[in-house]
């Protein structure tokens, strides 16, 4: 593993990555960017800009046009890596222990396992004793909640997730915060969290990186000084508001150098 | 599945019934009062009455129609569903064995009856003519289901490493099933008509099968209460199979999005 300049090893490497797709759009031109293990990495930008690609990418959904992905080599086996989309994408056909199931039936686990290690996820975010629910029968916030339990079913290295809460009341997503940072000192994945919102970003990562307008490149980066736990102690101090603040005006100024 | 509690359900079983009856009696009455003679206008106690008394010619002739309704519509499940799925595998055989289906089902079965009733010997023509049109509700909803998948569910397997099997098992054919069994009921319906007109064009040819020729051939005699009781058995196949297709859309897990 290259050890970079703070000296936690990279899990993904992004080199000069660019991204072109069929129809002439390049959605990334020049993107430079490390996940590092045990990071909880917020990725800013402008809409359109290019943040689903570069998750997609981490993800080795998509290859790059030019540039380099490098993908620690841990990653590269099935189940590694957990992706939480901004819609939860649940199989309307199954209950709920099911859909966290999914990736141990995918990979072959026995059922009898499978089902107590899903059970054990859907308990850990929250949701014991819908194990037989169906997906339509869950609110917005719990769907989402299954989501993230399938994402972690095989207890991934890294995690990403695309506006995974943005579909939420405010009240909702809060409490999604809080209880991700729990799971994420329980479990120890490693996050690249792209979101809208500079409060959430604030609240949530360890370094955020603020994207141009597309082609998406990285323009800002900006490390988090909060304590640990972070809570609502932290939401409500002069440092949390203040750190937002900054954020915004970066995340300002990057949508608006091209608009 | 749960839904809001509705006072209406008895409501909406109830009305039909009684506006039903209601017909049947005045059928009943009026063809009394004015005396209309039956060779003109039976009325349904008369049709019953010939229906209980015909049973010897009607039975049979309702099994032969039925046998080539559900042999029709099996080979049109069977040939619908392999060649749908065929297209969702490539586009080029898509390209170019999809309008044959088309001509197939825009032109008129009871213009293609006659040809086949040279080529063939009658039951085999009647059983072709029904598959004809039974076929291709069940390609076409076939083939839209399985390009209803939805894309996040998509990479989701992709990211898993899922084997072509478990995305044809756990991905495709849940995903099609409510579009294919609505398909289903559309050919049900079809396959009859498509044997009942087979039967009608087939005329002299399929002497002694079908209930269509029971109808043609009480025609030919003026026995219009047989005629009747004939009729009053296609319609009462007709609802029974849809009935009975509408039900196993009822038995699919979960919610599979109706199409
Ligand atoms: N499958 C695709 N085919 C063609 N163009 C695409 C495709 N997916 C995305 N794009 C284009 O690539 C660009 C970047 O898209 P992407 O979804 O990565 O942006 P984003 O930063 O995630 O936006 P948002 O914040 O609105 O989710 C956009 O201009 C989009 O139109
Ligand atoms: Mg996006």
């Amino acid at each position: 593993m290259k050890q970079n300049a703070e000296g936690r090893a990279a899990l993904v490497r992004m080199r000069d990555v660019a991204l072109a797709w069929g129809n002439g759009v390049t959605a990334l031109d020049g993107l430079t960017l490390d996940v590092r293990a045990g990071e909880f990495l917020a990725i800013l930008g402008p809409s359109g800009c290019g943040k689903s690609t570069a998750l997609r990418l981490m993800a080795g959904l998509l290859a790059p046009t030019r540039g380099q992905v490098r993908r620690d080599g841990g990653l590269t086996a099935a189940g590694r890596v957990g992706f939480v989309f901004q819609d939860p994408t649940l199989t309307p056909w199954s209950r709920a222990l099911a859909n966290v199931r999914l990736p141990l039936d995918l990979a072959g686990v026995a059922r009898a396992e499978a089902n107590e290690r899903a059970a054990a996820m859907l308990a850990l975010v929250g949701l014991a004793g819908f194990e037989r629910a169906w997906p339509h029968e869950l609110s917005g916030g719990m769907r989402m909640r299954v989501s993230i339990a399938r994402a972690l079913a095989t207890h991934p290295d890294l995690l990403l997730m695309d506006e995974p809460f943005a579909a939420l009341d405010e009240f909702t997503r809060a409490r999604l915060n809080d209880d991700l940072l729990a799971l994420r000192d329980q479990l120890g994945f490693t996050v690249a969290f792209v979101t809208h919102s500079s409060w959430e970003s604030v609240y949530l990562a360890d370094r955020i990186v603020i994207m141009s307008a597309r082609p998406g490149r990285v323009l800002d980066e900006i490390g988090v000084t909060a304590p640990p736990g972070r809570g609502a102690a932290f939401r409500a101090s002069p440092a949390y508001a203040s750190q937002c603040a900054a954020v915004l005006a970066l995340a300002a100024a990057a949508s608006g150098a091209v608009a | 599945m749960s839904v809001p509690a509705s006072r209406g359900a008895p409501l909406r079983l109830l009305t039909p019934l009684l506006t039903g009856f209601a017909a049947l009696a005045l059928w009943e009455l009026a063809v009394r009062w004015l005396a209309i003679p039956p060779y003109i206008l039976p009325g349904p106690v008369q049709v019953l009455q010939t229906l209980w008394s015909d049973q010897a010619i009607l039975a049979p002739a309702l099994g032969v129609t039925l046998w080539t309704t559900l042999e029709a519509l099996a080979l049109a499940v069977v040939g619908g569903v392999l060649l749908a799925l065929l297209f969702s595998r490539s586009r080029l055989l898509s390209a170019a064995l999809y309008p044959f289906a088309v001509v197939l089902q825009v032109t008129p079965v009871i213009a293609i009856a006659p040809l086949l009733l040279v080529w063939l010997e009658p039951g085999s023509a009647v059983l072709v003519c029904a598959f004809l049109v039974a076929f291709f509700p069940v390609l076409s909803n076939t083939a839209a289901g399985l390009q209803a998948i939805d894309p996040g569910l998509d990479e989701l397997f992709r990211l898993y490493g899922a084997s072509r099997w478990q995305r044809l098992v756990r991905l495709e054919a849940p995903t099609a099933a409510p579009h294919f069994l609505a398909g289903l009921r559309i050919a049900g319906g079809l396959a009859l008509i498509g044997a009942i007109v087979a039967e009608i064009a087939a005329g002299a040819a399929g002497q002694g099968s079908g209930l269509a020729w029971r109808i043609v051939e009480a025609g030919y005699r003026l026995n219009i209460p047989r005629m009747f009781a004939a009729l009053l058995l296609i319609s009462v196949s007709g609802v029974l199979i849809h009935a009975g297709l509408s039900l196993l859309s009822r038995l699919l897990p979960g919610r599979g999005a109706p199409p």
